[in-house]
């Protein structure tokens, strides 16, 4: 198990009230976050916008520095619904599984919808199923 | 910040006593004669003995491991070189101050607007007292230091669905929890349910502690009064002249602070890592990069992309782009390297190591943490609601708010730390928002605990680490799987590299890690040179 941080407490969103302050470009609604330690966000799309963009960037283009986040766009690795699973589910280099703080159908969800967006278009919907035995492969591989 | 096992405290407080009383070196002596010096994982400064005959040694990053190699490999006649990718030394070592610039990926620019003084240290903020290589150094190095208040009794805890989404203070929820749970450990006591643990002797003794522990009244209980107004304050203080007299507050009920979970925040204040005294550097926790940047003048080129790490029997070829030429493509040839490159950014870099340390560099996924700088017009905190440095744990998705330890009650403008998540949804969340977005959100989340924020707030910036060009994240985080089977392999000298940084440390995202670990790699690599 990954350690659990100190200043990790449980976390509870609010409720998205009261009118933006200020910011030009602010939106007009608040996006929601999550409480404790797994993701709220519902549909591929969200979960992207939420979550995969902090590093892979809005339009899943990545961002160099350093070194990159590569880009999920017009991707030829993403044929490979094992890869992008393995990813998710293990991690790669220093993207954490993020799958851990995901339920099966988050995963299928975000998977299907990288695959099917950004210039990418590879048939076949991730299902639920799939991520479950995914799953299972990720914690029993040595 | 990793959870830390805290054995041998009892120990490690003697030599404290020791150490104030007649100096490092004679509680270093006393260690020593007491069989304990092995113990400790620093030793006071580090003696390179023997000749390395002008050996060189390339050095990758100029953050506190980088710095902290270079400094001694010169100090023991290497010929030293850093190469930077940053505009600056430090690296995670790093304090934001009004004017400077900061640009994440993805492009979004911010640009400080805090008042002279004020400042953010984005990542590390806070140094234990058992952090002793540091702490040396910071001495060594002439960077002043100053309390930083981890424990605040009068600031709050607080959560969204407990008490009615108003916080408490911490003393409040501290004494009134210690005292239910004592008064119902002692009615155990008195029922005989302890009669098979311990003797009646014992109890009647044991009786008497939990009545100074829990602040219980007479008869073991804990209720408003004398006893319990020591512990937690007073409904009002007392005064002077007429209508002195305090009054006692009614504590919260133990049911109450069971279901709020506010009890929960408490090991903030327990655990080793965060107890009395921590410090920080005066000014800011960049003062000490500074500081180490200062003894190697000359030596550290910045604007230096490593894009290649190569090594064969003679030596170490590293090639890297000139970022301030436009990239060009230039080399730089040493005998060995010291590599203080975050793992993050070092598994996409071509290295010739092992297929085992390989592995090892690929391994280790890197935490991610927000931080938020949020200037107020005014120090509210400390002159409505008497809060003087330490910090309020929250359930907000900010998690926490830190209030400035230094220029106490001074009045004028201030920077509050306004949110700092590490790991979980939150983390990623609040970084896949533009800047801007962060800062409102911390601002409207910060209010619910403040509401004084809504008509004193300035301005702000945040910091996502996995938005941070250097880093591509806050720092590694090791699970114990992977530390198990690759740790070691990571701290080998494999051919002429050795690692270094706070992933190549027990004490990772500590900078103590990162020095420590620096420390004993360039030992076993001049060991090495000096042999051969």
């Amino acid at each position: 198990m990954r350690r659990v941080a100190l200043c990790a407490i449980a976390l509870i969103a609010t409720a998205a009230a009261g009118a933006p302050v200020g910011a030009e470009d602010a939106p007009a609604t608040n996006r929601a976050m999550s409480r404790g330690w797994e993701f709220s966000e519902q549909g591929g799309a969200s979960l992207f916008r939420n979550v995969c963009a902090a590093c892979h960037q809005p339009d899943a283009k990545g961002a160099v520095g350093a070194a990159a986040y590569p880009s999920l766009a017009s991707d030829k690795k993403l044929v490979s619904t094992d890869f992008m699973l393995s990813v998710l589910l293990r991690g790669l280099n220093g993207m954490p599984p993020l799958g851990d703080m995901m339920s099966d159908a988050q995963v299928a969800d975000v998977v299907t919808y990288v695959r099917t967006h950004f210039g990418n278009s590879y048939p076949g919907a991730v299902s639920p199923a799939d991520v479950s035995a995914a799953r299972r492969r990720a914690t029993t591989a040595p | 910040m990793s959870e830390a096992a805290a054995p041998r405290l009892s120990r490690r407080r003697l030599f404290e006593i020791v150490g104030s009383s007649v100096g490092g070196a004679a509680a270093y002596r006393v260690m020593t004669s007491l069989g304990y010096a092995e113990e400790s994982p620093y030793r006071g400064p580090i003696k390179l003995d023997g000749d390395p005959k002008g050996a060189s040694v390339v050095i990758l990053g100029a953050g506190l491991a980088g710095m902290t190699a270079a400094i001694e490999l010169e100090r023991a006649g290497y010929a030293v070189n850093v190469l930077e990718y940053n505009r600056r030394a430090g690296g995670r070592n790093w304090t934001i101050r009004g004017g400077d610039v900061f640009t994440e990926l993805g492009g979004a620019t911010q640009t400080c607007a805090f008042d002279p003084g004020l400042y953010l240290n984005p990542g590390p903020w806070r140094i234990p007292y058992h952090h002793y290589a540091i702490l040396d150094y910071c001495r060594r190095f002439g960077v002043a230091l100053e309390p930083f208040i981890q424990l605040n009794h009068n600031a709050y805890l607080h959560s969204t669905n407990a008490f009615g989404g108003k916080p408490k203070r911490i003393r409040d929820i501290k004494a009134d929890y210690d005292g239910g749970v004592v008064e119902l450990l002692a009615k155990a006591t008195k029922k005989g349910a302890l009669d098979e643990a311990i003797s009646k002797e014992d109890q009647e003794i044991l009786l008497e502690a939990l009545r100074s522990l829990g602040a219980l009244d007479h008869h073991f209980r804990y209720r408003a009064g004398a006893a319990s107004a020591a512990h937690r304050g007073y409904a009002k203080d007392p005064g002077g002249g007429l209508g002195a007299e305090p009054v006692d507050g009614e504590p919260i009920a133990l049911n109450d602070i069971l279901q709020s979970r506010l009890w929960r925040s408490l090991r903030n204040f327990l655990s080793y890592d965060f107890q009395t005294t921590m410090f920080q550097p005066v000014g800011g926790m960049g003062r000490i990069g500074e500081a180490f940047a200062r003894q190697i003048p000359d030596r550290i080129r910045y604007g230096a992309k490593v894009v290649a790490i190569r090594q064969n029997d003679s030596g170490v070829v590293i090639a890297f782009e000139d970022v301030g030429a436009g990239g060009t493509l230039r080399e730089v040839k040493a005998d060995w390297c010291v590599c203080a490159i975050p793992l993050s950014i070092l598994s996409q870099i071509p290295i010739d190591v092992s297929p085992r340390m390989k592995a090892a560099i690929d391994a280790v996924p890197y935490a991610s943490a927000v931080k938020f700088g949020l200037q107020f017009s005014r120090r509210f905190w400390e002159e409505d609601e008497r809060i003087f440095g330490g910090i309020s744990y929250t359930d907000l998705p900010i998690r926490q708010i830190s209030y400035p330890s230094a220029n106490l009650n001074g009045g004028g403008k201030g920077v509050l730390l306004g949110g700092y998540t590490f790991d979980g949804p939150n983390s990623y969340e609040f970084t896949a928002m533009a800047p801007a977005e962060r800062v409102r959100r911390a601002v409207e989340f910060g209010a619910e605990i403040h509401p004084q924020y809504r008509a004193e707030f300035e301005n702000g910036i945040s910091v996502a680490w996995s938005r941070v060009p250097f880093t591509l994240g806050c720092a590694g985080d090791w699970s114990d799987e992977a530390r198990k089977a690759h740790y070691d392999d990571l701290c080998q000298i494999d051919g002429r590299i050795v690692l270094a940084g706070e992933h190549a440390s027990y004490i990772p995202a500590w900078q103590e890690g990162a020095i420590l670990s620096a420390l004993d790699a360039i030992q076993r690599l001049h060991k090495r040179v000096v042999a051969s």
